[in-house]
């Protein structure tokens, strides 16, 4: 019996986040353990993407503070930890919205990402699901101490359904992992690196792949979008009604836009992290097709 | 038993002769008319005359141009969202290369209709507005002929043109309206 308890303890590790202990798997990031309690415990994540191996790690909004390492070594880690990339360990104490450093950080961590980012989202289609906008309410300060000229791209398309706005790109790098993972040729990256980074194709080549409207989903911010529902109406004026269409090659689960009778705009279906639930680009375009 | 210091009891008891022929509440009466016919009189003569708004009166609404005169409404929605009444509806399409000197952003509001009827002129159009574009004049909503005239277009709203018209446009912006700086 005793030795039955033992070979099931390491099975799980308990971790406290905001005084909310939780028992998880090993390996779990803190992020997604936070995830398992929910609320407002969850530190938000802007480049992290449970389903995209890989992602994470580059935005640094989810930083966390680790009180307490684990229960054999229960020295606090000196500096901020991003809770996407950190594992937890067996007794970690994990503060996050119980912490004034956390969320000193997470104000001049959207402050930085919003250094370049042209803040036009009354022009913008993402606005009312963007996840930036999210952030900057929860944690941005008013202002910006940005004194200089943004850097400013030209729009580019990309393809008959995608379009490129990388001025608002905050270089998260969620779709070309999409691109890699999920369709059998990326035709996109990331060109030059530190401020002058940004996302093209190889010479304005066009993203043809039955599954790279995901790119759209997957972005958290205005940069990717929908070119059929550019300009077509506003998010929050259009209802999403749950649709299915059998479909060959994708699970065909999306999320319909309606205003009135008319159909606006088919999106994947999201959780309530934002992302996707299921990728099913075929049927996106099909269903488009038949609403326009 | 009273209830309060306030009331009085009415004096039911029979009237006297005097009383009676009511000459002296008559007199009475008359002397508070003929007093009025040499106070201030409280009315005004409408089309001729005009009273000075206060300086919160919200009228109709005015969709504002920049400096250059471009328009600054880019269709965000936010106006309409706010709208208690929803009186604002509007449709949104892309500028054109040429189009510059007509829109100030890459978007514009290609239909823009507000429901007089339904406005309740509540100002919050304006405050929602994150582009300077609509604001509330000092005028307000003519009489029409049918419900159709009070659904106010955009040639309706737009101000005149600050170069072209520029004495429609001062008329139309009447002290109110901010110019609004290049970006």
């Amino acid at each position: 019996m005793a030795e039955e308890v033992k070979k099931e303890a390491p099975a799980n590790f308990k971790v406290t986040i905001d005084n909310i202990t939780v028992e998880v798997a090993p390996g779990t990031t803190i992020l997604n353990a936070a995830r398992q309690i929910g609320g407002d415990v969850t530190p938000p994540a802007m480049c992290y993407y449970s389903k995209l191996e890989g992602s994470g790690g580059k935005c640094r909004t989810c930083l966390v503070e680790v009180a307490q390492g684990s229960e054999k070594d229960p020295r606090p880690m000196p500096k901020l930890m991003a809770s996407c990339r950190t594992t937890v360990m067996d007794g970690m104490v994990v503060k996050n919205i119980t912490s004034e450093r956390v969320q000193d950080a997470r104000a001049g961590v959207v402050e930085f990402l919003l250094l370049n980012h042209p803040l036009d989202c009354p022009i913008c289609d993402q606005a009312g699901e963007c996840h930036l906008q999210d952030l900057g309410y929860d944690h941005g300060k008013e202002g910006t101490r940005y004194e200089f000229k943004r850097r400013t791209f030209e729009k580019e398309d990309i393809g008959p359904y995608i379009q490129l706005h990388m001025t608002r790109c905050i270089l998260c790098y969620r779709c070309t992992y999409v691109a890699d993972q999920l369709t059998d040729k990326r035709v996109h990256g990331i060109l030059d690196r530190g401020d002058h980074a940004e996302i093209s194709t190889y010479i304005s080549k066009a993203i043809d792949n039955d599954f790279s409207g995901n790119m759209i989903d997957v972005c958290p911010v205005g940069a990717l979008t929908d070119k059929t529902f550019r300009f077509k109406n506003r998010v929050w004026f259009t209802k999403p009604v749950d649709a299915h269409r059998d479909c060959p090659t994708c699970c065909g689960k999306v999320t319909l836009w309606n205003r009135g009778d008319e159909v606006l705009r088919v999106t994947a279906r999201k959780d309530e992290w934002g992302e996707v639930q299921s990728y099913d680009d075929k049927a996106r375009l099909d269903l488009q097709y038949l609403s326009f | 038993m009273r209830l309060t210091n306030r009331s009085t009891e009415v004096d039911r008891s029979p009237m006297t002769f005097l009383e009676s022929i009511y000459l002296w509440n008559i007199l009475k009466g008359m002397g508070i008319t003929i007093s009025h016919l040499f106070k201030k009189k409280a009315t005004i003569q409408y089309p001729e005359q005009k009273r000075t708004f206060a300086k919160v009166f919200r009228g109709l609404h005015v969709l504002n141009r920049d400096e250059e005169g471009r328009e600054n409404c880019t269709a965000c929605g936010l106006c309409a969202v706010a709208c208690p009444a929803e009186a604002i509806t509007m449709e949104a399409a892309e500028r054109l290369p040429g189009e510059e000197n007509l829109y100030r952003e890459e978007k514009y509001a290609a239909k823009y209709e507000i429901n007089m009827l339904r406005c309740i002129f509540c100002g919050l159009c304006e405050e929602a507005c994150p582009k300077d574009a609509i604001y509330l004049s000092e005028t307000f909503a003519p009489a029409n002929y049918s419900r159709k005239g009070f659904i106010y277009k955009k040639e309706d709203l737009v101000i005149p043109h600050p170069i072209h018209e520029k004495e429609a446009y001062e008329k139309a912006k009447g002290g109110r309206v901010e110019i609004n700086k290049k970006d």
